[in-house]
This record gives structure tokens, sequence and C-alpha cells, in this order.
């Protein structure tokens, strides 16, 4: 069942999505999403001072970039005195694992025909040939609840990383932490419960071409069409599930130095900190996948564009549609990462009461009201 | 006597302000914009790039010391200690010595400032009655890698040095009387 062939595609797909997409761009977001965006929105130039071979060139500062990379690698690992040396070591790896693994269900194309394709009802229909998992790790049924399991574990990471030091900024930042992604994953389950009635399933990818139907010959059948209401609150709460602003008391640095990472340095830091922004750009993609269309196109199906209610007007080959869908999914995603970086510029951070407040009190209702309406609609319907 | 209280009307929170997404949005906004206007070539950041851009002093930048020079070259300091009285730091050290030139009387055998311990207050170009110390080189004090290079010695402060325009006695031997 499981060939030789398919054992590499799987790899390819596994390194190209983690080291090829989420790390670097991850990376780079250290650079440009919080350095250089900060200084362009405060009126700063931000860090541009690495030099190529003695040479100042702007190129970008990408020269800094790698230079920060290489300073992360040669610092020395510190390491407190009655730390717990197993759980120190163990914490940036939790932090980071359950960063990269929730990557494993986010397609970032439609399952790839090998035969033609036919487009019935808004839906890509292959004909003639099999389907291929291309664009995905792994094409689940379960990937919504896979995705809630595994960032459920990401807990672990800064709980544990908290309580190893043996430091009390680092336990009070741990601790922030855990109760906040707790209170706030109450509401990302439930706030997702309206869609999963809507589409019928818990595939990402199914979700995707169910996203393709265009409402009244014209308007694009995306996610928040359906659910506008689910979409802030998911929002908002995987925004705190990603401890960054302004929900970012976790890491508060007015009061708790940087929280839960504390007492970290050189790669171990990198690793906390590199967890952080590879879940920014995997809000982006969830929500893009969910709420936006994911891999979809506007008007764009396997042979080509479908502005009417009749056939191809612009016939496009299917190469082209695939690479179409490839693009369009990155650049959705990179939009709600830049909108997750300028809210972090713009907002302040909440006070802890607040966040608890806005979690239970204001979230959970507004979710469990959108599931009940949403119940009874789909129900009535 | 009275007290008058004044009474100042909170900012009243309305719905949109309660929404908050409304504000939010607002917020974003400005914050885009300036994104933008400064990623398009605005005027709006004001960093000079330092090494290679500088600014220049303003005239009364009380920069590096110098010592300054008679018309014949000669350190115009008459080593009267003025300077290393008025100095709160003492790091002024001069050790004075008999001039060939009764008219001079005397001259700094050695002045060495230790530039690390100067504070930079200008009181010893104010104490001067010669006008032999100056900090108007508009050189601010660099950064040293080494502790001896930050004593500055006489040669050093006389090559920033040029000659004054205010006229100084003892520039003719054999004589006490000085002109003006």
């Amino acid at each position: 069942m499981f060939s030789p062939i398919d054992f590499a595609i799987l790899l390819l797909k596994i390194g190209v999505i983690t080291l090829g997409f989420a790390l670097p761009i991850g990376g780079l977001l250290t650079l440009y999403g919080d350095r250089k965006l900060s200084a362009l929105i405060q009126n700063r130039v931000g860090p541009n001072r690495a030099k190529v071979f003695g040479i100042q060139s702007s190129l970008l500062s990408l020269p800094q970039f790698v230079a920060d990379g290489i300073k992360m690698l040669f610092k020395e690992d510190a390491m407190p005195d009655n730390a717990d040396r197993f759980w120190h070591f163990m914490a940036p790896a939790l932090a980071l694992l359950p960063a990269i693994t929730l990557w494993a269900v986010i397609p970032f194309g439609d399952l790839y025909c090998t035969g033609t394709i036919e487009v019935k009802d808004y839906m890509d229909v292959c004909v003639g040939g099999e389907q291929k998992n291309f664009f995905s790790i792994a094409n689940l049924d379960a990937g919504l609840l896979y995705v809630f399991a595994i960032s459920s574990i990401s807990v672990y990471g800064a709980a544990l990383a908290g309580w190893s030091t043996n430091s009390k900024f680092a336990l009070i930042g741990g601790l922030r932490s855990t109760a906040q992604m707790i209170s706030y994953e109450v509401t990302m389950g439930l706030s997702l419960a309206g869609t999963m009635l809507i589409y019928g399933t818990l595939n990402l990818n199914e979700m995707a071409q169910q996203q393709g139907v265009l409402l009244g010959g014209w308007l694009p059948a995306w996610g928040i069409v359906y659910q506008p209401v689910a979409f802030f609150v998911f929002f908002i709460a995987m925004m705190a599930e990603t401890k960054r602003a302004p929900f970012d008391v976790p890491e508060g640095e007015s009061e708790i130095v940087a929280g839960y990472f504390t007492e970290f340095s050189a790669l171990k830091f990198g690793a906390i900190q590199l967890s952080e922004y590879v879940g920014t750009i995997f809000v982006g993609a969830l929500v893009a996948t969910i709420f936006f269309g994911g891999w979809q196109v506007p008007f764009l199906y396997g042979d080509g564009f479908h502005f009417g209610s009749g056939g191809v007007d612009v016939a496009v080959p299917y190469a082209g549609v695939v690479a179409l869908r490839l693009v369009a999914f990155i650049a959705k995603t990179l939009f709600f990462v830049l909108l997750q970086f300028m809210l972090r510029w713009t907002l302040p951070r909440f006070r802890y009461d607040q966040i608890m407040n806005l979690g239970w009190k204001i979230l959970l209702p507004i979710s469990i009201a959108n599931f009940v309406i949403t119940a009874i609609i789909v129900l009535a319907f | 006597m009275s007290v008058t209280v004044r009474i100042t009307q909170r900012p009243e929170r309305t719905l949109r302000v309660q929404a908050y997404i409304p504000e939010v949005l607002r917020g974003l906004s400005v914050t885009t914009r300036q994104m933008l206007r400064n990623l398009f070539g605005g005027k709006d950041i004001t960093t000079i790039q330092y090494p290679e851009v500088k600014r220049r002093y303003p005239e009364r930048y009380r920069g590096l010391h110098r010592l300054m020079h008679r018309d014949d070259g000669q350190v115009r300091c008459v080593a009267c200690m003025c300077c290393s009285t008025a100095c709160p730091a003492n790091c002024i050290h001069i050790v004075a010595a008999e001039h060939d030139d009764n008219g001079i009387e005397k001259y700094p055998a050695t002045f060495v400032i230790d530039e690390l311990r100067c504070i930079v207050c200008g009181f010893c170009v104010e104490a001067c009655p010669c006008d032999a110390i100056r900090m108007d080189s508009g050189v601010h004090v660099q950064p040293f890698l080494d502790r001896d290079t930050a004593f500055f010695d006489k040669g050093e402060l006389l090559s920033r040095g040029t000659a004054s325009e205010a006229v100084q006695g003892g520039t003719f031997k054999g004589s006490s009387h000085s002109h003006h």
C-alpha cells in the first residue's frame, strides 16, 4: 500500500512544508515582521548594520537576519543552578514540535488529478484518473480535530519551560500562559463548531473544496460569508493561543522579564521564539483555509475561470491552475500573518483580568450562541 | 480661601467604542498608514545613519580639548593652574617649568588631560585667562580601546591647536614689559 515512491514523496512534502516554508518564513518574520515592520510604524529605521564582506549594503537587511541566526548559534547556552536539567532541555523542543507538527494537515492545494477535470456544480470532478495528495503532508479526515489536539499539546512547552528553570518570573509566565491557552482553547473549539456543521466535514481540504461554490452565481461561498462571527471569535482566540500581543502577558516584560523563557539562551531561546512565529503563520494558514477559501481562487476551477453560470470563460492549463492556487493560498496566509503583526504593533497589551474576562465572559458566550444559532439554521434548511 | 473644584467630563464610552472592533480597525488604519508612508519614502524617519552621515555639532559644542598656539607656535599656556584648579574631575595634570623668556616666565613642561575622567563641563575653558585651552574642536570624545591612549599629552593637545587672535604678552625677550 505504501510504496517507496510514496514514502519519498511524503518525506519531500514534509521537508518542503516545514523546512522550506514554515520555519524559514517564521525566521524571516522575526526580522521583517517584528523588527522592520515595527520600525516603519514607529518612524525608526530598524536593524541595518550587518555588513557583507565589510560592505554596507541594504539588501533588504537580509544579512542582519543571517547574523542574528549565527549569533544565536554561538551564544552561551546558560542553564540556571537548580534548574531541572532534563525538562530545561526538553521544553524548547516541546514548544517547537507542536508548532511544526500542526502543518501536517494544512492543504496548500487541491488533490492532484492525474485524469481529466470536469467541473460540476462549482466542484472539480476528477475523471479517469486518481487523485494524488501532493500539497498537504496528510489528508486527514479528522484534520480539524488533529489541529485542536496538537495545539493543546503546545501548552506543555510553555508550562514546562516556566517550571523547569526554577525562576519565579518564569514560573509566573508559565502559569499565565497555561491559564490563557486553556481558557481560549474552549472558545477556539466552540467557535469552529458552527463551521463544522456547515461544511459537514473535519477534513480541511474538503472544507476548501466546498468554498469554491458561488452563491447566487457571483459570491464565493467562503467561510466568512457563512460564519462572520465565528471568524472574529476564532481569530482572536487563536491570537491568544499563540501568546502574541495584545495577548502577550505570559511574556510581559514590564512585570516578569520575559515570562516563561526568561532563563533560556542561545538556540533554546531561538527555538521558543521560532515556535511562536511558526504558530503565527499557522494561524494565518488555518484562518485562510477555514474562512477564506483555502487554496481557492475566486471563479477559478480545474479547467479555467468561470465568470458566468455557463462554461469556461478563460481557459487555464491544469498546471497553471495548481500554481495559481498555491500562490493564492500563500498570499492569503501571509495576509493574515501581516494582519497579526499589525495588530501586535497597534494594540496595547491587555491586563490579565481583561484577558480572562474577554475569554470566558465575552468570547465563550458569543461562540456558544453562534454555534446554537448555526445548528438551528442548519437543522431548519 | 475657597476651594475651586473643576469637574472633568470623562469621555463618553459610546457603543462604537465598547464594541471594540471599529476602534481596533481605526487603530489599524493609523499604524498601516504610517507603515506605508515610511515604506514609500516618507520623510518621517529622522534617524541619521551615524558613521556614514554625521551631524554638524553646534558652534558652542564642547568637544575634545586643544591647546592654542602663540604666534610663533609655542604653547599659549602659562601654567597658571587655573584650569586644573577649576576642574571638578581633577583630570588636568600640569607640571610647570620656567621659561627662558622673562616675559613669559612659566610654561607647562607637561600638560596631560585624562579624557576618561573629564566630564566635559568646560570649566577649564572658562577659567583660562589667556585663551590657551579650548574645547571647540567639534570632535566628540571617541571610545578608547586602550586606557593609555586616553591620556592626551601636550603634543597631542597642541596638534589640534591653532593660533589665537587674542593678544598675549611675553613675545619679546629681555623685558618685563608686556604690550596689550
